[in-house]
């Protein structure tokens, strides 16, 4: 305390709040802890991606894991102590899946975050609001006939124009007279996702590929097994794209959150940027389904949580959600992987486990909030 | 920064089928307080809708600086045109000092960060609304008198050469209703306010304009505008307007409804 304190006199001057130098301080406290939150998530995160790796059927110690990995990437730092068997389960098995978990629990937090804004809801969600459901069933339509006009990436090809449609259609449909009311923005979410699930079925009992009908369950539920390295960049593509969009958009973004008049009178052009932020979200949200399912809730418990510590400025809730949900999901995925071993549970199954409570958590939290507001 | 010339030109509004304005012209000269009264539903708020750019006109024109304020980019708008506006905040926290740090945006490119001058206006315009207090605190946490004085702190952080609001004195006390008209006289800004208040818009404002049924009915001084005519056409009331010999203004007086008449 003493030498600090020496070293900057001038700080301790007038007491309260005379002047620039008594205020400065107040300022700035939210931005010296955000460095602080984000560099702990990222080394939390470095421990989530280690026990990914080294949990499992067959469990590695961590230390090798890090001495596989480090191998790998080119570091000559320790001879191998370990088997070529080992090698091919954390570096073929399990990192793929691992990282895949990670890229799509980092991507849903950051679409929730932002979908939360762009249709001022706090209660929406790609999987809520039927996005997911939509992406689905694009691509399964996809399996199903077996379209490939696009190669490798038709799947999520068919999962974004899947995912995009339905957004624009929950919107427009919950809209009316220029307002949308929470209740009904979510009510025409569950009402879309629910055809759009009874389209998939249909499209599932119809199909007479028994085998392939039986992969295309599987994937419905979410889950992150199966993924390769060959696929693995096209979802960390799409987040990164995402998540650099989003965050240069952060102002936007932030005005939004004042109400749509209120944003027009402060510069921005509300229907044109929510469009285009509308193509952009179902982007990621098409490529993440593509590749992982639809994975619910965790756009929408990522981003409120993240909050709580660090405010609603997008500047900080988007990168400390993208940190934030790639540890959530990677944990989700231990889990999955490993609660009722050797059975696997779809990641999607435990993460609606955490998330419907939240949901309903969030939803009395808001009307209560509401209530004090009519109140006062 | 200079205040700005505000013309309003044959503007006609509709919702649907609905007419809100039929053809209203109005002109805010450089540095005045422009005024605009009338009963519930009359249009005051749909016109000042059209002047901020969010209710898009049928016909006529918004002149700001002899430039159609409907063809410039909202952005360039907003960095000449605030506005406070009748509307629900979010259901998000945000510090009050977050709130009104907003209005800065129209002034910064995408990855501009915020600098000591930026801090150093948003205190100025806290200060303005009396509000330093409450820098910290939740926005959706504060009282309706407190948010409203917030919001107009945003607007001013935007150092806007025009400034529109809509009831900006709904929800204050009598001490803050005067203080932030009091605050507008001093603005170096163009201003359009709508009022509820007669003897505050008559004390406040250079000139006044009536609408009623989406039109004028009478604009000028207060002193031409507010007579007991204009009370038994306009509002239905019956009321007598004297000068105050301690304010000089234009003084209402409502008188209750006479049995029978």
């Amino acid at each position: 305390m003493t030498p600090a304190a020496a070293a900057r006199p001038r700080e301790q001057a007038p007491p309260g709040r005379a002047g620039e130098g008594g205020r400065a301080p107040a300022v700035r406290t939210g931005r010296v802890r955000f460095p602080l939150v984000l560099a702990g998530l990222a080394v939390l995160l470095l421990l989530s991606l280690t026990a990914g790796l080294a949990i499992g059927s067959v469990h590695v110690p961590p230390g090798e894991v890090w001495g596989i990995v480090g191998r790998a990437l080119g570091a000559d730092w320790s001879a191998p102590t370990w088997s070529r068997a080992r090698e091919h389960i954390v570096l073929d098995v399990r990192a793929p899946r691992v990282l895949l978990g990670a890229v799509t629990g980092a991507g849903l937090a950051v679409v929730g975050t932002a979908l939360q804004a762009l249709v001022r809801n706090p209660l929406a969600e790609p999987y809520l609001l039927g996005v997911s459901s939509g992406a689905s069933l694009g691509a399964v339509a996809v399996i199903v006939f077996g379209f490939s006009l696009f190669g490798a990436v038709s799947l999520s090809v068919a999962a974004f124009a899947g995912a995009l449609v339905t957004l624009l259609l929950v919107y427009t449909t919950a809209r009316s007279g220029g307002r949308i009311t929470p209740l009904r923005l979510v009510l025409s979410g569950v009402a879309f996702a629910s055809v759009l699930t009874a389209l998939l079925d249909l499209l599932l009992l119809t199909a007479d590929r028994g085998n392939e009908a039986r992969t295309v369950l599987a994937w419905t539920l979410g889950g992150l097994g199966g993924v390769q390295w060959g696929t693995l960049w096209l979802p960390a593509a799409a987040l990164l794209l995402g998540t650099a969009v989003l965050l240069v958009q952060a102002r936007p973004l932030n005005l939004l959150l004042a109400g749509e008049e209120s944003a027009t009178t402060m510069g921005l052009d509300v229907a044109r940027f929510r469009a285009r932020m509308f193509v952009l979200l179902s982007l990621v949200t098409g490529v993440l389904v593509a590749a992982a399912g639809p994975i619910g809730f965790v756009g929408l418990i990522l981003p409120h949580t993240v909050r709580l510590f660090v405010g609603s400025d997008h500047r900080r809730v988007l990168p400390t959600a993208a940190l934030a949900g790639a540890v959530f999901l990677v944990w989700a995925d231990i889990a999955a992987r490993t609660v009722a071993a050797p059975m696997e549970i779809p990641v999607g199954v435990l993460t609606a486990l955490c998330g419907g409570p939240f949901f309903l958590w969030l939803m009395r939290r808001d009307a209560r909030r509401r209530g004090d507001r009519g109140a006062a | 920064m200079s205040a700005t010339d505000l013309a309003v030109e044959r503007l006609t509004l509709t919702a649907g089928a609905h007419r809100l304005v039929r053809e209203v012209s109005l002109t805010a000269r450089p540095g005045e307080v422009v005024g605009l009264v009338g009963p519930n539903g009359s249009g005051k708020s749909s016109l000042l809708r059209a002047v901020y750019r969010v209710l898009r006109p049928q016909s006529g024109q918004v002149l700001v600086d002899g430039a159609d304020a409907w063809a410039l980019p909202v952005r360039e708008l907003a960095r000449t045109t605030a506005a406070v506006v009748q509307e629900p905040g979010g259901d998000f926290d945000m510090t009050v000092r977050e709130v009104v740090a907003m209005g800065r945006t129209p002034h910064k490119r995408l990855l501009d960060g915020d600098t000591a001058d930026d801090a150093r206006l948003i205190a100025r315009s806290l200060e303005a609304v009396d509000a330093v207090g409450l820098a910290e605190r939740p926005f959706t946490q504060l009282s309706g008198g407190e948010r409203q004085r917030v919001l107009i702190a945003r607007a001013l952080t935007q150092q806007p050469s025009l400034l529109v609001m809509d009831e900006p004195t709904n929800h204050l006390d009598i001490r803050h209703q005067l203080e932030v008209l009091g605050l507008l006289r001093r603005l170096p800004a163009t201003v359009l306010v709508a009022l509820h208040d007669l003897n505050l818009a008559a004390y406040h404002c250079d000139r006044l304009y009536v609408l009623c049924g989406g039109e004028v009915t009478a604009s000028g001084p207060p002193a031409e505008v507010l007579t007991a005519e204009m009370l038994a056409a306009v509002y239905g009331v019956a009321g007598e307007v004297a000068v105050h010999p301690r304010t000089g203004a234009p003084q209402v007086t409502y008188l209750p409804a006479q049995p029978g008449s």
